[in-house]
Order: structure tokens, then C-alpha cells, then sequence
């Protein structure tokens, strides 16, 4: 490894109004290091890289590239020094074809003329070289959300970058695409180029990232060879303190059954399914992205229309066709895309955590406006979510307190039976935590958890009993002390 | 408690402070300016300029709501024209008594409100396109029942909705207030008021979170299409006669007094309150210029201009307020 550095970043300091953000923040990158940036939510990973991309401008401090100070004022300029980002959300025009997209905004051709076929040769090319096997003249829409992230490295590759910045790559794409990103990211090392990656999931690091540098409260904490360190180090670095139990889960003898789902099947992704959940249960569904996990869950909280099959309640058949229908069984879900399809992003956290419970405090046109801030009150203080006051708009939040928001509204239906999808994604491991202790306690006060998750540790560290599924079907149930992730994965591998 | 009313009273006047220091800014210019000093404050304006906002507050009622589901509702100004014209009808042609007349005026409001949820809550067709064809139809209808030229109405008692006084106070006045009252009370205190933000803010989760998609956007604009109803017979009243020719442009003054009162285009967010300031500049604004005389012509310049400022200086504190 050449051990000049093709970036150094020197006591980089931004201020928002009310909010230091950055102080005196140092970064380092060599060529050819996969260098991980870690930090909790807030901690000023994102400001950081904001400011390389010139979308900031940093109120002190100095970037060095190749040794040389760069005065990086704008996206332009950024990519001028080679610098490309790759954002967690993916900005591919999904209309257009991969070389289009590749090429948008420096399209070949003569004049106005755009020479297609030119185009789809040349990111054939570049495709190839990198060993990716998309066809160029394919509609980005119709890829894969891993493969669309290909595209955008390889876009990115086409500005001649030798910085790359990654957001979250892995955030939403199935393990074996994982692998197949990794491999493309050792390849682009292989020739020089130096990557930033920022993850929440720690076991990547050991995979991919040569040294680590950890931001914590927007100041710099340190960095550290990822060989000599161990996970629960860069925890502690990156929370502030000894996380002394990072799971809680005390196992009780679960009670009786409380839903029985038989045979169900939604005539696309899932085919038949069929499971039982205990009271004080929490049981995991594990599998690859498409297996149709979200998908059973969506059937069980009637947001699917036509599924077939049976669901029983406390030992009853069950008809669920709408969630209104769901929520009277006691049932909760708590979806997989926050943004999507849980966040009211313009709306208070008043708002947003009694949204499901209007009836408690709104009879006609009175509004009892004391009870509304109780309630309230009552789940930001259960989830420790922090907010400087109720009536802060939920998207000035940070992940982990959005999310402990939706937790908190669903909790306020007093649910039975608790489906969480994807509960910690996007959420920082101090929160994590705080989330994991939340489920046990809930169990322990006798609810039933549903926990799909893509992070096996915490599969296999919370649930009592793994239901592996697969092409829409279970392949396999594990109890807690037999599982481990090879045998997961081998059951949820084709 | 009145600690927290009071920071939901601060939060609506901190969002809002650039147009109540317009409109504020716009009544003190009109007080002290020679030309209009001696006229603008006097009881008989200040009620002519209520009157005159009135109409266009009954629709900004609705399309607040509309706005903050993330749609549009363009049919408001041609539901005018005909809700007028049958109203109008109804006690020149057929008869009726005047309160049976009024009550067919709105329910042919409702009728078109309800058919544009109806449509639009059942597919996936924007609320533009479904509210500019029910726009060409209501329009077109107003001709063909009238024939194209006014249905006159001479009866006295027709007059007092439009052109009577309750006490001082003018009868459009008076609605007004009921409507605001209602409306204010709709989207505060009650469970549609909050699906309407919900489902403007985010629709998917509002499915997710069992709220009724469907029946909130019909529910919305089948209110709107009363107040339009309302709006119409109001109008009509006051102008002794239904006239196809009526509300012509109307759902523009309206879209205008909700967006300047703050109010997102892209729904999730939005305040009666804001868009009664937003009715009070623009009816100010037209009084203002009335009064000083300014060329008709040269008042839709300075109608929009200060429309785009007032958007604008919004535009510059939220830019602000976020970074």
C-alpha cells in the first residue's frame, strides 16, 4: 500500500445555526484503503462528506489532495479533484438506459446528435472491465436496487475518481449482493483508487475496511487499524461508554399461542406459509431481500387484498382485509421503510406518535388536548427518544429517534401482537441497543414480536425460535441455541 | 395548558411572519397614505373588503384541504357558475322557495365535489386532470341551462344572502365567519382533520397506519364542492342573477390566498389560519389599489408580483430555518 495519502482533511470545522456540527475533524485517506467513517447518527458523518463533495462549505479548516490544497466550492469542483459519492438514496434516472445514465450530462455525440450506440459501447466497456455483468442498454428501472448500485460506481468510476465516497451501500441489498459489491470494491482498490465507507452494520468492517476513523458528537475521536480492534472498541469509541450488554434478552417459557398462520400465500411472492407465535415470543424471519418476509407480514396486517389462507387469533379464526381490521385483533406492524411508509416527515412528533390513537383523546370536535400531550409524553419517555419538544418536526430528527418514534405509535394501540420489519435499520448501535432492551421488556410483559430483520446477529441474539424463509416459503425453523449464521444462510441461499 | 396553546400560537406566527408583517405592513401604508387615509379604515370599507374576500374564502376553505391532501381542485370557479345559474332557476323557473333554491345551489356543489372524489379517490388519475374535465363540464352545463345569457331574479328576499345585512354586518360576512369557524374546526379538532394532514403527508403510511385513504380525499372534496355550492349561490345573490360567466378564474384567487398562506403544494402541511391572511393581502391589495385608483390593467401586475414576493420571502426563511 502506498502509504501517501490522496487525501487529507485538517481540522475541518462547520457550524449550523445552534449546532456545532464539525469541530476540528482530521481524516485521512491513502490510495487503495477502504477507510470506514463511523459515527452514530448526528455524529457528523454526513456533514464530513458534505463538505468533500463541496455541497457544504466548511467554515475552517483545510482538504489536501494528493498533497496539494484544493479549494473544493462547489459539486463541480469536487469532481473536478476526482472526488464521487454515492448516496445512500440512489439518484439513477430510472427512465433511461444504463449508458444514458452513465453518461448523463456528458452524452457522446456530434452536436446535438447523440451517438446511442456509441454510448452503450463505451459503458459496455467500462462495465466489463469491472467483471459487472448488466447490459448497458438495459432500463436502469428494471435492475436491481444492487445493480443499480453498480451503475452508480461505475459512474462514478467514469469521472476518472480516485475518491470514493459510499453511504450505505449494503443498507438495502441481500447478503449475496453484499459479497458481489465487495468484490467490485477490491477491484477498484486494486487500481489505486481510495474509498470512504460509511455503514451501520460493524461486521462489514472486518471484511472490507483496512482502518476506521470514529466521529463522535461531531468531534474526532480517532482512528484505528481494523485488524487491531474489535468491534466491541469501536462501540464504545463511537458511543462514548461501555455498552455492557448490546443485546438484552432474558428467554421465559412462552405462553399460549396467540397467532397461528396457515397456508399463506398472496398468488406473487409468497407461497404458503405457515407458522405459530407464542405469547412472550419473539420469533425472527430470516432470509435474503424478496424471500417474502415483508410480504407475509403485509398478508397478516391486511394490506394485501387477496391473500388466501387462514389466520387464527388466541386459537380463532381471524378475517383480516384491511389493518383497521388488524389493529382490532391487537395486531402491529411497523414497517420496513420509515420514510415511505411510516413518517409524517412535515408533522410534529405530537402528530406523528398519536396519529393511530385519535380516539383516545378526539371525541367529535373536542380535542382533549392534555390527554394528546400524556400520550405523547408517556412513549417518548418509554423509548427515551430524544426531542427538544413534542412539536419538533419529526424529520429534524435523527434515524434512531424517528424510529423510536413509529415504535412508540404503535405501542400507544397496545398491541398483542408486535410485527417489527427491519426495526434498527438505519438506526445507530447506541439506539440499537436501547430498541433491542425495549423488545425484551415488552416480551416480558407477555406481547408476541414478529422481527424480520437482514442482520443476522441480531436475529439470532433476540429471537427464541428462526423461521428461515426463501422464494416465498419457509425452509426452516431454528431454535435459538442451534442457530448460527452459516446454517441461516444456508437455508435462505438458493 | 395555556403555556402550550400559547407555543402552538407562537409556532403558527413564527411560521407565518412574513405574511402578517405583509399584510400588516399593507393596512398601515393604506392609513397613512393622503389619497386613501380618510377612506380605508372607515366601517364601510372594512366590511366591503370582507364581502369581497368572502367568496374566495369559502373556496380557499376547501381548497386548503385539498392542497394539503397534495391535490388540486381547478372545478371550484365553474361549479360557481352553475350551482349560481340552477340556484338562480330554481325560483325564476320553477318556483321554489328561496331557502329550497339556496339548498339546490349547494347541492350541486356537493353533487361535483362528490364526483371528483369519487374519481379520484378510486384511481390513480391526478386531481388536476379530473378537476379540469369536471371544470370544462360544470362550465359547459352553465351554458346549456342558461342558454348563455343571465337568469335574472327580481324577488327582494333573494338578495339578502348575497347583498343583505345582518345588524351592520353584511350576510357574506356573517357566513363567512360560520364557514371559518367550521373549517377551522374540521382540520383542529377532529379525526379527519388529522387524516387529511396524515394522508397529505405521506399516503402510504397512512394506509399502513389503517386510516381511510379513500373516504379522506372524497370526504375533502365533497367539502369543497359545498363551499364552491356556497360560493355560487352567495355569489349569484349578489348579483341579482346566475351568470355562466361567474367564478371565471375564481379557483386561481383561491389557490392563490392558500398558497400565500403558507400552505405546501406537495400537501402534508398547511393552516386555515394562514390562508385567511393569505385571502386578507390579496383583498386588501385589490382594495388598496381600487382606492388609489391604479389602472385595472396594471393591478393584476401587482396582484401577482406581490403573490410571488410573499412566496417568496417564505421561500428564503425555510431555506434558512433548515440549514
Amino acid at each position: 500500500m502506498n502509504e501517501k495519502a490522496i487525501l487529507e482533511m485538517k481540522n475541518i470545522s462547520k457550524s449550523f445555526p445552534g449546532v456545532k456540527a464539525l469541530q476540528d475533524i482530521c481524516f485521512e485517506l491513502r490510495p487503495g484503503e477502504v477507510h470506514a467513517l463511523l459515527g452514530e447518527n448526528g455524529a457528523g458523518k454526513s456533514t464530513l462528506i458534505k463538505a468533500l463533495g463541496g455541497i457544504y462549505q466548511a467554515d475552517a479548516g483545510e482538504i489536501f489532495i494528493d498533497g496539494k490544497k484544493a479549494n473544493i466550492n462547489g459539486v463541480r469542483a469536487a469532481q473536478e479533484h476526482g472526488i464521487s459519492i454515492i448516496h445512500q438514496e440512489l439518484v439513477l434516472v430510472p427512465h433511461m438506459t444504463v449508458a444514458e445514465n452513465i453518461f448523463l450530462g456528458r452524452e457522446h455525440g456530434r452536436g446535438f446528435i447523440i451517438d446511442r450506440n456509441e454510448m452503450v459501447r463505451k459503458a459496455q466497456e467500462l462495465l466489463s472491465a469491472h467483471d459487472i455483468n448488466i447490459d448497458a442498454a438495459m432500463l436502469v428501472g428494471k435492475l436491481t436496487i444492487a445493480q443499480q448500485q453498480m451503475v452508480e460506481i461505475i459512474k462514478a468510476i467514469s469521472f476518472n475518481s480516485r475518491i470514493l465516497v459510499m453511504d450505505e451501500p449494503t443498507s438495502s441489498i441481500s447478503d449475496k449482493e453484499v459479497d458481489q459489491l465487495f468484490e467490485t470494491m477490491r477491484g477498484l482498490t486494486e487500481k489505486g483508487v481510495g474509498i470512504i465507507y460509511i455503514s451501520h452494520k460493524m461486521s462489514e468492517l472486518d471484511q472490507i475496511c483496512d482502518r476506521v476513523t470514529v466521529l463522535r458528537d461531531g468531534q474526532y475521536v480517532g482512528t484505528l487499524n481494523v485488524s487491531e480492534t474489535s468491534k466491541d472498541q469501536l462501540i464504545a469509541l463511537m458511543v462514548g461508554r461501555e455498552l455492557v450488554n448490546y443485546y438484552t434478552r432474558d428467554y421465559l417459557e412462552p405462553g399460549k399461542v396467540v397467532l397461528k398462520c396457515e397456508n399463506i400465500a398472496d398468488n406473487d411472492t409468497v407461497k404458503g406459509v405457515s407458522f405459530e407465535l407464542r405469547e412472550g415470543q419473539i420469533i425472527g424471519m430470516a432470509g435474503l431481500v424478496g424471500a417474502g418476509r415483508s410480504e407475509t407480514a403485509k398478508c397478516i396486517f391486511g394490506l394485501t387484498k387477496n391473500y388466501t389462507g387462514d389466520i387464527y387469533i388466541d386459537g380463532e379464526k381471524a378475517r383480516i382485509k384491511t389493518p383497521m381490521d388488524a389493529m382490532r385483533y391487537g395486531i402491529a406492524l411497523i414497517p420496513e421503510d420509515r420514510k415511505r411508509e411510516g413518517l409524517y416527515k412535515v408533522q410534529s412528533v405530537k402528530f406523528n406518535s398519536t396519529i393511530e390513537v385519535l380516539s383516545q383523546f378526539i371525541k367529535g370536535i373536542f380535542v382533549n388536548q392534555l390527554k394528546e400531550y400524556e400520550i405523547t409524553r408517556k412513549y417518548i419517555d418509554m423509548m427515551s427518544t430524544k426531542t427538544p419538544s413534542q412539536l419538533q418536526i419529526i424529520g429534524n430528527l435523527s434515524g434512531g429517534n424517528q424510529q423510536k418514534v413509529m415504535i412508540g405509535r404503535w405501542l400507544a394501540t397496545n398491541p398483542k401482537i408486535l410485527i417489527l420489519d427491519e426495526p434498527t435499520r438505519g438506526v445507530d448501535v447506541g439506539a440499537k441497543s436501547e430498541i433491542y432492551a425495549i423488545m425484551n421488556q415488552l416480551v416480558k410483559e407477555g406481547m408476541a414480536i414478529i422481527m424480520i430483520s437482514s442482520e443476522l446477529p441480531e436475529i439470532i441474539n433476540m429471537s427464541d425460535k428462526i423461521y428461515v424463509m426463501r422464494n416465498g416459503q419457509i425452509t426452516g425453523c431454528l431454535d435459538h441455541t442451534e442457530a448460527v449464521q452459516e446454517r441461516i444462510m444456508e437455508l435462505a441461499a438458493h | 395548558m395555556l403555556v402550550k396553546i400559547r407555543t402552538e400560537a407562537e409556532i403558527f406566527m413564527r411560521r407565518n411572519l412574513g405574511i402578517i408583517l405583509a399584510l400588516l405592513i399593507l393596512c398601515i401604508i393604506m392609513s397613512v397614505n393622503p389619497i386613501t387615509r380618510n377612506t380605508f379604515l372607515t366601517e364601510r370599507n372594512v366590511f366591503n373588503v370582507l364581502r369581497q374576500i368572502s367568496s374566495n374564502l369559502y373556496l380557499a376553505c376547501g381548497m386548503t384541504m385539498v392542497i394539503i391532501l397534495g391535490g388540486i381542485d381547478l372545478s371550484v370557479g365553474s361549479i360557481i357558475a352553475l350551482s349560481g345559474c340552477i340556484s338562480a332557476g330554481c325560483v325564476v323557473r320553477y318556483n321554489m322557495p328561496i331557502g329550497a333554491a339556496i339548498v339546490v345551489g349547494i347541492l350541486v356543489g356537493l353533487c361535483i365535489g362528490m364526483f371528483n372524489g369519487l374519481v379520484i379517490s378510486k384511481t390513480t388519475i391526478p386531481p388536476f386532470i379530473v378537476t379540469l374535465a369536471t371544470m370544462n363540464i360544470a362550465k359547459g352545463f352553465a351554458y346549456v341551462y342558461t342558454g348563455g345569457s343571465p337568469v335574472r331574479v327580481v324577488t327582494r328576499e333573494w338578495q339578502f344572502l348575497g347583498a343583505g345585512h345582518i345588524g351592520i354586518v353584511p350576510t357574506p360576512v356573517v357566513i363567512l365567519v360560520i364557514v371559518l369557524i367550521v373549517t377551522g374546526l374540521i382540520m383542529n379538532s377532529t379525526k379527519i382533520g388529522r387524516h387529511i394532514y396524515a394522508v397529505g403527508g405521506n399516503m402510504q403510511a397512512a394506509a399502513f397506519s389503517g386510516i381511510n385513504v379513500a373516504k379522506t380525499k372524497f370526504l375533502v372534496h365533497a367539502y369543497s364542492g359545498i363551499m364552491a355550492g356556497l360560493a355560487g349561490v352567495v355569489l349569484a345573490s349578489r348579483m341579482y342573477s346566475g351568470q355562466p360567466t361567474a367564478g371565471d378564474g375564481a379557483e386561481m384567487d383561491a389557490i392563490a390566498a392558500v398558497v400565500v398562506g403558507g400552505t405546501s403544494m406537495s400537501g402534508g402541511t398547511g393552516t386555515i389560519g394562514g390562508t385567511i391572511i393569505g385571502a386578507l393581502i390579496i383583498g386588501v391589495l385589490n382594495n388598496g389599489l381600487n382606492l388609489l385608483n391604479v389602472n385595472s390593467f396594471w393591478q393584476f401586475v401587482v396582484k401577482g408580483s406581490v403573490i410571488l414576493l410573499a412566496v417568496f420571502v417564505d421561500y428564503l426563511k425555510n431555506k434558512n430555518s433548515k440549514q
